[in-house]
Formats: C-alpha cells, sequence, structure tokens
C-alpha cells in the first residue's frame, strides 16, 4: 500500500471519528443546557422537566417494575404487527402480481385507504375489537399494510420483462417466476419497505395506546398527561426515541449481514 | 435434413388504438445443424418470429410443424444473468426450473471445456462482458436445446468485445452442434456467421430474399470477415434493406 493511500485512508477514518464525536457533542450539549436551564429557574420544569427528573423517573420506574413492562407491552405489540404488517403486505402484493384482473379491480380503493388517515378508523375497531391490545394491533396493522401492498405489487411489477421471457422460455410456472426472479430481485425494496413499515408501525402502537391501552409506553405518556405529570411524558418520549432508533438498527444490521 | 418447418407464419398485434400486421407470409425450413441469421429493420417483426418459435407467443395463423419435440434455448439481447446467483446457480437455473438435475454433469463439462469453472462461485458482477456471454449461452446450453434462438445476442456489447465474443459464441454452437436462428440488425455479423441470411422487409414482415452464404472458404466470424466474398453479401444485403428506410 503506498502512502499516498494510507494517508487517503487515515483521513476518511479520521472524519468518520470527527463527526462521532461531535454527534454526540451536540446531544451532550442539549441536556447541559436543559439541565442548566432548569436549575436556574429559566424555565419552568414543570412543564419542559428536565435531564435530571426523566433519570429519577426512569429509576423510579424501574424500582416499581413497570419501566421494561412498559417497554415489553409496546415492543411486543410493534414486533407483532410489524411482522403482520408485512407479511400480510407482501402476500397480497404478490397475489396482485400473479391476477393483474384482481388488482385493476381493487386499485382505486387502494388509493383512497392509502390517503386516508387510518386512526380516524380508531373508535370502530375499538367498537369491533374491543378496548384490548388487538384494536392496538389492528391499528398499526392498517397503517402499516396498504402502503406495503402498494409498494412491493409495484416494484413488483417492475421486475426486468427479459428475465421473465427467459424464465418462461424455461417453461416456468408462476409461482416458479415469483420465488426464482420477482422475490429476490426485490430484496432492496423488502427492506426498504421494512424500513418504512417500522416507523409506520410505531405510529400505530403509539396512536392505539393512546386511544385504549392500560400498559405501554404510549400509555405512559397518556397517563402522565392526565395527571400533568410531565416528567412521564418526557421519559415516555425519551424512551420511544431509544426504541425506534435501536430497531432501525436492527434491520440496517440484518441488510448488512444478508448482502 | 429438415427439422423445422415454418409456413405462412402470420402475427397480428392488437393494442387499443387499431390491430396491425407485424409478420406476414413467413415460410421456411431449417437444416439440422444449420446456422441461419435474420436480419431487417428495427421495429419489422423479428423479435416476434423468435418467440412465436419458442412458444412464448401464439402465431394468429400458419403453421410449424417440427420432425419431433424440440428443445428451444432462448438467448435475449442482454444476459440476463440473475446478480444475486453464483455463475453456477445461473447456468443451472434452466435445469432448476424444469427440475432436471440429471444435465448437471453436463453443466460443469461446459463449464470445464469454456474457462469458467474457476469462476463457478462467483457472482456475475466478477465476470467480463465476454464471460457474462459465455455463462449466459452455457445457462442456454444446458437444457441441451435442439435450436439456439439468439436475438441480437450481442448488442449490447462495445464492438471490440462483441467481435470476439460472436468468434467465441459461434465456436461453441458448432462444436456442440446446434442447429441456431439469430436475430441480428448488424449485416456484417449476419455474413460471417451463418449459413443462410433471411432478409425481411419492413413491417408487415414478409421474407425479401434468402442467401445462401457460399464464402470461398469458410473458418471462424472473425476470419470470414476478411473474405473475398464477404463485400460482396455485404453490398448486396446493404441494398435490400436500404431501400426500406
Ligand atoms: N405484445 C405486443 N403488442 C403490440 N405490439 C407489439 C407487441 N410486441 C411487439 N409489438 C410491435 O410489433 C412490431 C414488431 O416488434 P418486434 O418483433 O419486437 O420487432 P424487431 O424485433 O424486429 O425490432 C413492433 O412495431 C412492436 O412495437
Ligand atoms: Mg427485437
Amino acid at each position: 500500500m503506498s502512502k499516498e493511500h494510507k494517508n487517503y485512508l487515515k483521513k476518511i477514518k479520521s472524519e468518520k471519528i470527527i463527526i462521532k464525536i461531535i454527534q454526540i457533542l451536540i446531544i451532550l450539549i442539549i441536556i447541559f443546557i436543559w439541565q442548566y436551564a432548569a436549575n436556574k429557574g429559566l424555565i419552568n420544569t414543570f412543564v419542559s422537566s428536565s435531564p435530571e427528573n426523566i433519570l429519577k423517573t426512569i429509576i423510579k420506574l424501574h424500582k416499581d417494575g413497570s419501566l421494561f413492562h412498559h417497554i415489553w407491552i409496546t415492543l411486543y405489540e410493534v414486533i407483532v404487527s410489524f411482522i403482520l404488517g408485512s407479511t400480510i403486505g407482501i402476500v397480497i402484493a404478490a397475489i396482485l402480481w400473479r391476477y393483474n384482473f384482481i388488482f385493476k379491480i381493487i386499485d382505486p380503493y387502494l388509493t383512497v385507504l392509502n390517503s386516508m388517515p387510518k386512526v380516524s378508523l380508531g373508535p370502530i375497531i375499538i367498537i369491533l375489537a374491543g378496548a384490548s391490545t388487538k384494536s392496538i394491533i389492528i391499528m398499526a396493522l392498517l397503517i402499516s399494510v396498504i402502503i406495503t401492498i402498494i409498494n412491493m405489487h409495484q416494484a413488483f411489477k417492475e421486475t426486468d420483462k427479459n428475465k421473465i421471457r427467459l424464465l418462461q422460455s424455461f417453461n416456468a410456472n408462476k409461482s416458479q417466476i415469483f420465488f426464482k426472479l420477482i422475490l429476490p430481485s426485490n430484496f432492496n425494496n423488502l427492506i426498504n419497505t421494512f424500513k418504512v413499515n417500522i416507523g409506520l408501525v410505531f405510529i400505530g402502537v403509539i396512536m392505539g395506546e393512546f386511544l385504549v391501552s392500560k400498559a405501554g409506553i404510549g400509555y405512559l405518556i397518556m397517563y402522565g398527561s392526565q395527571v400533568f405529570n410531565l416528567n412521564l411524558v418526557m421519559t415516555g418520549i425519551i424512551i420511544l426515541a431509544v426504541m425506534a432508533s435501536v430497531m432501525h438498527y436492527i434491520i440496517i444490521f440484518i441488510e448488512k449481514k444478508l448482502f | 435434413m429438415d427439422i423445422l418447418k415454418i409456413k405462412n407464419l402470420r402475427k397480428t398485434y392488437h393494442t387499443k388504438e387499431n390491430e396491425f400486421l407485424a409478420v406476414d407470409n413467413f415460410s421456411f425450413n431449417l437444416k439440422e445443424g444449420e446456422f441461419v441469421a435474420i436480419v431487417g429493420p428495427s421495429g419489422c417483426g423479428k423479435s416476434t418470429i423468435l418467440s412465436i418459435l419458442c412458444g412464448l407467443d401464439k402465431p394468429s395463423s400458419g403453421d410449424i410443424k417440427y420432425n419431433k419435440t424440440l428443445n428451444f434455448g432462448y438467448m435475449l439481447q442482454s444476459d440476463n444473468l440473475f446478480e444475486w446467483l453464483t455463475v453456477y446457480d445461473n447456468c443451472l437455473l434452466g435445469l432448476n426450473i424444469k427440475k432436471d438435475l440429471k444435465n448437471k454433469n453436463y453443466v460443469d463439462k461446459l463449464l470445464k471445456t469454456y474457462g469458467l469453472w474457476d469462476f463457478k462461485d462467483s457472482y456475475p458482477s466478477n465476470l467480463s462482458g465476454g464471460m457474462r456471454q459465455r455463462a449466459s449461452l452455457i445457462r442456454t446450453l444446458a437444457i441441451k436445446p435442439d435450436i439456439l434462438l439468439l436475438d441480437e445476442p450481442f448488442s449490447a456489447l462495445d464492438y471490440q468485445t462483441r467481435l470476439a465474443v460472436s468468434d467465441d459464441v459461434y465456436k461453441i454452437i458448432k462444436k456442440e452442434g446446434k442447429s441456431a436462428i439469430m436475430v441480428t440488425h448488424d449485416i456484417s455479423e449476419a455474413i460471417s456467421m451463418s449459413d443462410r441470411i433471411i432478409v425481411l422487409t419492413d413491417r408487415p414482415s414478409t421474407i425479401k430474399k434468402i442467401y445462401t452464404i457460399n464464402l470461398e472458404n469458410k473458418k471462424t466470424p472473425i476470419e470470414n470477415r476478411k473474405d473475398k466474398k464477404f463485400a460482396y453479401y455485404y453490398d448486396q444485403i446493404w441494398k435490400d434493406i436500404e431501400c426500406h428506410v
């Protein structure tokens, strides 16, 4: 390796480290200013809470054993609706790819369902499914499934026509074409859909928990706001941010592993 | 011996705006081991003819007679290798679909003979343009086709590679003793490779002329380009196509 190339690699590496350091610094500075303003009475901690109060709240929740209970409930709902939403969406997209006639019939309904705010269906879902975890999962599922169908069907349809002809020249049937070509060639789109879905499912689950639940991070935030405990609200929001980013990185990790 | 007899083939396409005749009155017989090129202006219906022959498309009328059940190997413009499969799995694609992995040894043999054995576990992105084309040909040969249908197989390649690859592919086809029908709009390529050339008219495609290529000294495609009679055929076919531009 030439010296020049070594320097080049070094430069890339050091830039990466500097960016990481700045990113961490930004968070630390925000926390510091927030805490400082709270201590000096510059902001009203009753409304805006403070890092110290949030930490205390987390410790308190952990001590009475409810912290991981709430996290687990939300996580469970997110995972179940993510898996259901993605699977059902992909299966339906595959069916629509296979039977274009059905797609033509339901196309306008999909468009309408997609542009409609699914949250507005909340009350109906609760009446039908009861004020339970089931309602929350149905809500999150609805939000993610329609867009999955639309995106994946579009991607399936855009698969290289020449490759399809090639398989047909080997007398491949539709299901062979799907599993040998359509699905693997759309791997990228699949991962992107998963990334979008994880975000959407989170929205659905938290909305659902706002409406019906007796546990979960959404419930924590809702309960906090009802009893004017803004520390609890802030704590809930911070936990959500951490959960969402962990999920995101897990998907990126899986993506890297598979490529 | 004729292994394929096509009589009065006709294909009409229907679109929302109109219907039009793409191929009309197309008749010819293919001899065993023969290499036939079809040349004609673009959009005249050459691809249509090939896809009808291998059963991907239905003719509107006409008659195609095979002397036995024929196996067609179809090779399209780009190599269409699957990037997520290894070279080996790409070559086995047809056999996998036909659930006929008895022929696996034949693929091994082809890969070894044509210099791809060392690359069998690589992915297509690591192959050169020429090697990709060879892999694509092996994938087609794997199903032991009686007739190869080549639809502008080299047009995605740059000129230099194209000459080398067409030489390569030609030798392989001859060595494996296959009959072939190749569509191209490159007149030189057609003359350098084929025994006969079918010149088509503009749409609807009918046969304008059929040339039997009798070069002074028939060798490989690259050598054939230097043949004394090459220019003669080139001029003739050029004139046939030119008046339709
Ligand atoms: N499925 C189809 N439906 C309607 N028109 C078609 C279809 N396939 C091809 N065509 C038309 O038929 C004509 C001949 O096509 P093609 O056989 O691909 O020409 P070539 O291969 O000689 O360039 C073109 O004008 C093309 O647009
Ligand atoms: Mg064509």
